[in-house]
């Protein structure tokens, strides 16, 4: 039934093409690379696209193509280690906060007010500055910026829940928290939660590229898109093929996850049902 | 015996000022096997009495015992089996995304009792509903059918207690009929106490052995079936209402009109 209404609605259908196809490069990239992503051959430095090196060569005579493959792993990696670990910190704390209300609300929501209040990027900076540079660093600088969004929406649903009779007749049965939220919440909440961490993922992306192309991200030689943007900044008017390539992928992947989210949205919430 | 004895229950919400008083002082024993009726108008405590004694509403002060059992604002999980709610709305009262079976399964796990399959089973045929309701969504049944599964749930914990909150109301007329009947026969069959509110005085009449009145929280009266029946009530108030229930009684016979 899912299946059918996203074939219904060719957008969303395109954006979940572009995602199994950056799923399919990921788990193949041995096999789909053309060249090993870190071999260099400065002979070969900054050489535009031809049938040898599709998209060129970087300025150590690193094939362009190869390292786009490869970062697409260091892409999906970053925004699903991200999603993975959001998810549940998101919906505990918010559900937990709209299930008691009171004190416990005020101080949760005053805590995830602070985090919202910074620029996502700015504080994804620091974290990450402060944790020093890495991709696993990135991943938790990047999920402490992202997991406030979600605990607001989880605190808002659980709100519109917290009262209705089927939870009151649990309660009645004697559920404690734990069994009403995870029984009884989770699967009302889960549509929206999943609709917004699909929105997030190219936000996720472009936060991971935006490290990246500060130097915070993944560090040399290993292949990431904003890394590679930023390294090819210098060599902008005589080698456009290296900050174009990569942005290029970063663009299609993020507008990809945001169609599918949209699409998502349209099919899953029951609201537009 | 008694079954539930309440004395002195209050219950308001707020404080200093503000507080606003919800049940000023009630105080009512219900016989086991017996039905009592709660009738008032929109606002008069009828559901808050059903709350504290559901083990919904914390804050109440008084005392209430149930089936000899002292009950504290906050019960114990073997002391809410004693008692579940059937409550008005069953499109509301059932979980959307449950299948009846896991609906019905859900208060067997909270409880830790066994049998689960062979329970569930045995409870939807008392309510007459056949067993492959199991496997379906509440979105897939009738408004009358989930109200028999909204029982159903109720019943399953083997409660002493069915504390009815207005159950047909939201019900078709026909359909009515049937799940008043099917309260009449389950009272029997498992000899229960039920606690009935509701402001249809047909529903009272038909299920209530004893009828409180209720005005702004307090009991204006506790009347009997037969003689609310006829009309022999001491209250002004119970006579205004017995009067609005009846609807528009035509005091003279409308006068012919001569054809032609």
């Amino acid at each position: 039934m899912l299946w059918l209404s996203l074939v219904g609605n060719p957008l969303a259908l395109g954006g979940l093409i572009v995602v199994a196809v950056l799923v399919v490069i990921s788990a193949l990239a041995p096999l789909l690379s053309t060249h090993d992503p870190i071999a260099q051959d400065l002979a070969f430095a900054l050489k535009p696209p031809s049938l040898a090196n599709w998209f060129g060569t970087d300025e150590f005579g690193r094939d362009v193509y190869s390292r786009l493959v490869y970062g697409a792993r260091t892409t999906l990696y970053i925004s699903i280690l991200v999603t993975v670990i959001v998810a549940p910190i998101g919906f505990v704390i918010g559900a937990t906060a709209g299930y008691l209300g009171g004190w416990v609300d005020t101080i949760l929501m005053r805590i995830t007010d602070i985090f919202l209040s910074f620029p996502s990027l700015v504080l994804a900076l620091a974290f990450s500055a402060a944790l020093g540079p890495g991709i696993e660093n990135a991943v938790i600088a990047i999920a402490l910026t992202v997991w406030p969004p979600i605990a607001r929406l989880a605190r808002a649903e659980t709100l519109t829940f917290r009262h209705a009779d089927f939870v009151v007749a649990a309660e009645l049965q004697g559920a404690g928290m734990g069994r009403v939220l995870l029984h009884h919440i989770v699967p009302l909440c889960a549509p929206s939660i999943i609709i917004r961490l699909t929105l997030n993922m190219s936000s996720i992306i472009l936060t991971a590229a935006g490290l990246g192309f500060l130097g915070l991200g993944a560090q040399p030689p290993m292949p990431e898109w904003g890394a590679m943007a930023a390294s090819g900044r210098q060599y902008l008017l005589d080698a456009w093929w290296l900050t174009t390539v990569p942005g290029v992928a970063i663009l299609v992947v993020s507008l990809a996850f945001n169609l599918l989210g949209d699409g998502l949205r349209d099919i899953m919430d029951p609201r537009n049902a | 015996m008694t079954m539930i004895k309440v004395e002195n229950l209050a219950v308001s919400y707020g404080h200093g000022h503000n507080a606003l008083k919800v049940l000023r002082d009630v105080s009512f024993e219900v016989a086991k096997g017996e039905t009592f009726g709660l009738v008032g108008e929109s606002g008069c405590g009828k559901s808050t009495v059903l709350g504290a004694l559901a083990g919904r509403i914390k804050n109440w002060s008084g005392s209430i015992v149930i089936d000899g059992e002292g009950a504290d604002p906050k019960r114990t999980k073997s002391q809410l089996a004693k008692q579940q709610m059937v409550f008005q709305d069953p499109f509301g009262s059932i979980h959307p995304r449950h299948t009846i079976g896991r609906t019905l399964l859900e208060p067997l796990e909270i409880q830790g009792m066994d049998r689960r399959h062979e329970r569930i089973e045995e409870v939807l045929r008392d309510v007459g509903l056949s067993h492959n309701f199991r496997y379906r969504f509440p979105h897939q049944l009738s408004g009358g059918q989930r109200q028999r599964v909204a029982i159903a749930r109720a019943l399953i914990l083997k409660p002493r207690i069915l504390l009815l909150d207005e159950p047909t109301s939201a019900l078709d007329v026909s359909i009515q009929a049937e799940i008043l009947n099917l309260l009449k026969d389950l009272r029997e069959r498992e000899n229960l106490t039920y606690v009935l509110v509701s402001h249809d005085m047909a529903v009272i009449a038909h299920l209530c052995d004893r009828i409180a009145v209720m005005h702004d929280g307090i009991f204006v009266e506790v009347t009997t079936r037969s003689s609310l029946f006829r009309g022999d009530v001491a209250h002004p108030y119970t006579r205004n209402l017995l009067d609005g229930s009846r609807g528009y009684v035509a005091t003279k016979p409308p006068r012919e009109v001569a054809v032609g």
